[in-house]
């Protein structure tokens, strides 16, 4: 690998980049250097900040304070066009192509060749797409709309798109997520190539295989903060990810012992093709078992399907001993599952609706006199939850959109709770909450698998996992990649089973 | 009567099948066709619909103010928004032509034209500020303007009503003469036409409108002046609308407070039925003035060919959602292949 990395000025340069949005703060201290004729990988936790540097690259948001260099010269960015005109390309996650066009003029639109008057010049067009195509070693048809290409394909279209701009820097934000085995190895074929024509490539990825295979450097972020930055020769995966999650665990949220009794929920060879496969594991009562691994592993996919909301392919889902059916979720709550959701503001709630009518919208049946619902029985029905979960609110007919977070988050659970389920699936608890509201709802909780409920608890934020959890299990990219139990998991395992690819773990 | 519309659609969705790069000329074709078979369907029953001096050129001059303002509403369409209030738009400038021959006695023909023109353009430019800054969906914003624009026609018109011997006779003459025994409507119908068909297709700003209604999203992450070109978007499709109102009141002489109310749905219904998809970011101007000719040419051509009245309007309704269902078929196959590629590829 070529290491003449250290006296150049470097291509890009961010130096203590802060940037909030309202109260939430997203970045401290972003701080990155890329060097002409380098890959430099960027890692760090779900939520530690990566993406919103990426944006703030590409001049999609305005940093509020630090620096931004690019060659040496401070750089103002307040559109994502001055950005490509300063010769930055960036691919994100999810490319963003143009379907209804052809592969073509998404490779040049806004930038066309044209002959006299404007007008397109269609033909060097289509030569120019086919030299990118050639000199990238791939076969696309130019002329074809970009509907219905590979996710592969699509990103090849992107990083076609960022040469003909002759891009400087090139920024690729978890390209190889959705990639095959071979189309990742063609990628970092082409971005090889491109780093040794000299252009600095950014490179971000939960993958420590691949950020080992292909870059030369890597930075570490945490909490919207940079930590290091390291030749990738002197480092190891133990040391990054010990990086990465950086800060005592064990005792932010403990769950309090309960007894563990029997088997609620069995989960049996859940597979739907390209979501998820061969998914088994059950809960017992008391338990809190949780769900662990990156966004994007198919782990809410899963709480969905053995909700009943979406269906799957072969498999089963049991409650106490009886067979929950597929794709009815009427069925399942009056099985006992409850299900409360990762966006509870869109899938939760109804906003406009007053607390009250929120937290009995689930047992509306049974609250009906002779088909009528009454204000005082729904409110009756409601302050039990309310007070039991200390919702704050003055009245009960508030409306549920003016909460925060946390009782917002509360109204959902004592919806659920109202239906006396024996399953509790809650998808990111407390994504959104501020820190002393979350411990009441791990304190909730906790309190509530001492009642006897079964948990199954979805969660990126590692703290919580290895705090309120039982028993660890590790999804990625659709598969159990771990079953760990308490004692044994560890911030270091849980993240090496979330990133491993599954060459390395064979 | 159905054997008749049904007929090409086998064909159609066949063709369509063969390549996805294809889709839109097959849509187009398939329309073109359907119309011919229509027009050679009632000239048979009866010659003169096609063969008399009068029923050529209804047949050319009728659809021409409705093909202006479908190729305005087929530019909006096209960037993902819709123009509802363009009938409106039409009444009030049709209005305005009257008043101004009234009001302003020998002004030329042409500064009508252009007053008309721009007049169109700034109740375009109030819909285009009001979607693009306020960000609020341009169904609603042109829902509102709608009543607006036909309010003040209203207001201002009252029981009013401007006849035709307000207007000079030249100004009428344009609504009727002919040109080589095409009419001059259409002939300006033409060139607009043209004109818009070849901005979509060969300049940049033209790709760049498909490129919004394609994926907004990714528009504004790319880097183009949304904004600024659905703004643009939306004071062409008034000035068109505002063309349109200064010829209706050539063509039929008389205006009330009620001129051009429904040229609005017609105007959708032109463009999806000739393929402009209403998701925005396919379809040609071509399409929807095929489409403007087929509506029409279908509301002459059923009595001749003995449907009841009643029927008429169903089958134009049947004609779009027929046109809507069939984009959606195409957009669901080709979104269920790409999944099945990638699975796949990753097993």
């Amino acid at each position: 690998m070529s290491s003449s990395t250290d006296a150049s000025t470097p291509a890009l340069e961010l130096t203590r980049i802060a940037k909030a949005f309202g109260a939430v703060i997203a970045l401290t201290n972003g701080t990155l250097a890329l060097h002409p004729g380098s890959i430099h990988a960027l890692v760090g936790e779900n939520g530690a900040g990566k993406s919103t540097l990426v944006k703030i690259i590409a001049g999609l948001y305005q940093r509020d304070s630090g620096d931004f260099t690019l060659g040496g010269e401070t750089v103002d960015f307040k559109s994502t066009a001055e950005s490509k005109n300063a010769g930055i390309a960036v691919i994100y996650q999810e490319p963003t192509l143009f379907p209804d066009l052809s592969v073509t003029e998404n490779i040049f639109m806004g930038r066309q060749p044209t002959l006299s008057l404007g007008r397109i010049d269609r033909k060097a067009m289509h030569t120019q797409a086919l030299e990118l195509f050639e000199r990238l070693g791939v076969r696309i048809d130019p002329d074809r709309p970009t509907l219905g290409l590979s996710i592969a394909d699509q990103q090849l279209i992107e990083i076609a798109k960022a040469i003909s701009l002759d891009a400087k820097v090139l920024v690729m934000d978890e390209p190889t997520a959705a990639l095959s085995g071979v189309e990742v190895e063609r990628l970092f074929a082409v971005a090889r190539s491109l780093r040794d024509e000299g252009r600095a490539l950014l490179f971000i990825s939960h993958r420590f295989d691949e950020v080992f295979d292909l870059c030369d450097t890597v930075t570490v972020m945490r909490d919207g903060a940079y930590i290091s930055t390291s030749p990738i020769a002197d480092t190891t995966v133990e040391k990054i990810v010990r990086e990465m999650v950086g800060r005592d665990v064990a005792t932010l949220f403990p769950k309090e012992e309960a007894a563990i009794g029997d088997e609620v929920l069995v989960v049996e060879g859940l597979t739907e093709a390209g979501v998820f496969h061969d998914i088994s594991f059950s809960v017992r009562s008391g338990e809190i078992v949780a769900l662990a691994g990156l966004v994007g592993a198919g782990r809410s996919e899963i709480a969905r399907a053995i909700f009943g909301v979406d269906g799957y392919s072969s498999g089963s889902v049991k409650v106490n001993g009886r067979v929950v059916p597929k794709r009815n979720p009427a069925k399942a709550m009056q099985l006992g599952i409850a299900l409360v959701p990762e966006d509870r503001r869109k899938q939760g709630l109804v906003l406009e609706s007053s607390v009250s009518g929120n937290a009995t919208l689930a047992i509306r049946k049974q609250l009906t006199a002779s088909g009528f619902l009454t204000k005082n029985a729904e409110n009756a029905a409601a302050r039990i939850w309310a007070s039991r979960l200390e919702v704050k609110t003055f009245a009960l007919d508030t409306e549920a959109g003016t909460l925060s977070g946390g009782n917002q988050q509360k109204v959902v659970l004592a919806k659920w709770l109202a239906t006396n389920p024996s399953v509790l699936i809650i998808d990111e608890p407390t994504r959104g909450i501020d820190v002393g509201t979350k411990a009441e709802v791990h304190r909730l909780l906790s309190q509530l698998a001492g009642e006897g409920l079964a948990i199954l608890m979805i969660s990126s934020e590692l703290p919580e996992v290895l705090g309120m959890a039982d028993r660890v299990l590790v999804v990625r990219e659709g598969r159990i990649t771990a079953d760990q139990p308490r004692a044994t998991a560890t911030a270091e395992t849980v993240m090496l089973a979330a990133t491993q690819s599954l060459e390395a773990a064979k | 009567m159905t054997a008749l519309f049904t007929a090409p659609q086998p064909g159609l969705g066949q063709r369509v099948t063969h390549s996805l790069g294809g889709v839109a000329k097959a849509r187009e074709t398939g329309i073109l066709l359907a119309l011919i078979i229509i027009v050679a369907a009632a000239t048979i029953k009866n010659p003169s619909f096609l063969f008399s001096a009068d029923g050529f050129r209804d047949l050319l001059l009728t659809p021409s103010i409705l093909l202006l303002v479908a190729v305005g509403q087929a530019i909006i369409i096209i960037t993902r928004n819709v123009d509802l209030s363009v009938g409106s738009t039409l009444g009030l400038t049709a209005y305005l032509t009257g008043r101004l021959f009234i009001d302003v006695p020998g002004i030329p023909i042409v500064a009508v034209f252009a007053i008309g023109i721009v007049f169109g353009g700034l109740l375009g430019l109030v819909n285009g500020a009001l979607v693009a800054f306020a960000k609020v969906p341009s169904l609603v914003i042109t829902l509102g303007t709608l009543y607006a624009y036909r309010g003040i026609n209203v207001l201002w018109t009252g029981s009013d009503r401007i006849n035709s011997s307000d207007f000079p006779k030249a100004f009428l003459g344009l609504g009727t003469q002919q040109i080589l025994y095409i009419p001059v409507l259409t002939l300006i119908a033409l060139v607009v036409l043209i004109a818009a068909g070849y901005y979509l297709r060969n300049l940049r700003g033209g790709r760049e409108l498909y490129a919004i209604g394609s994926d907004p999203q990714a528009a504004n992450l790319y880097g183009l002046k949304v904004t600024q070109r659905v703004l643009v978007a939306f004071i062409v499709c008034g000035a068109l609308a505002g063309l349109a109102g200064v010829l209706y009141a050539a063509r039929y002489g008389t205006v009330n407070s009620q001129a051009g109310s429904g040229f609005e749905l017609q105007a959708v219904g032109a463009a999806v039925i000739g393929g402009v998809a209403i998701f925005g970011g396919s379809g040609t101007v071509w399409g929807a003035a095929i489409g403007a000719y087929l509506l029409f040419t279908i509301n002459r051509a059923l009595p001749i060919l003995g449907v009841q009245d009643f029927w008429q309007r169903a089958v134009v309704g049947v004609l779009i959602i027929g046109a809507i269902v069939l984009d959606r078929v195409l957009a669901l196959r080709s979104t269920r292949k790409l999944v099945e590629a990638r699975d796949a590829g990753n097993v």
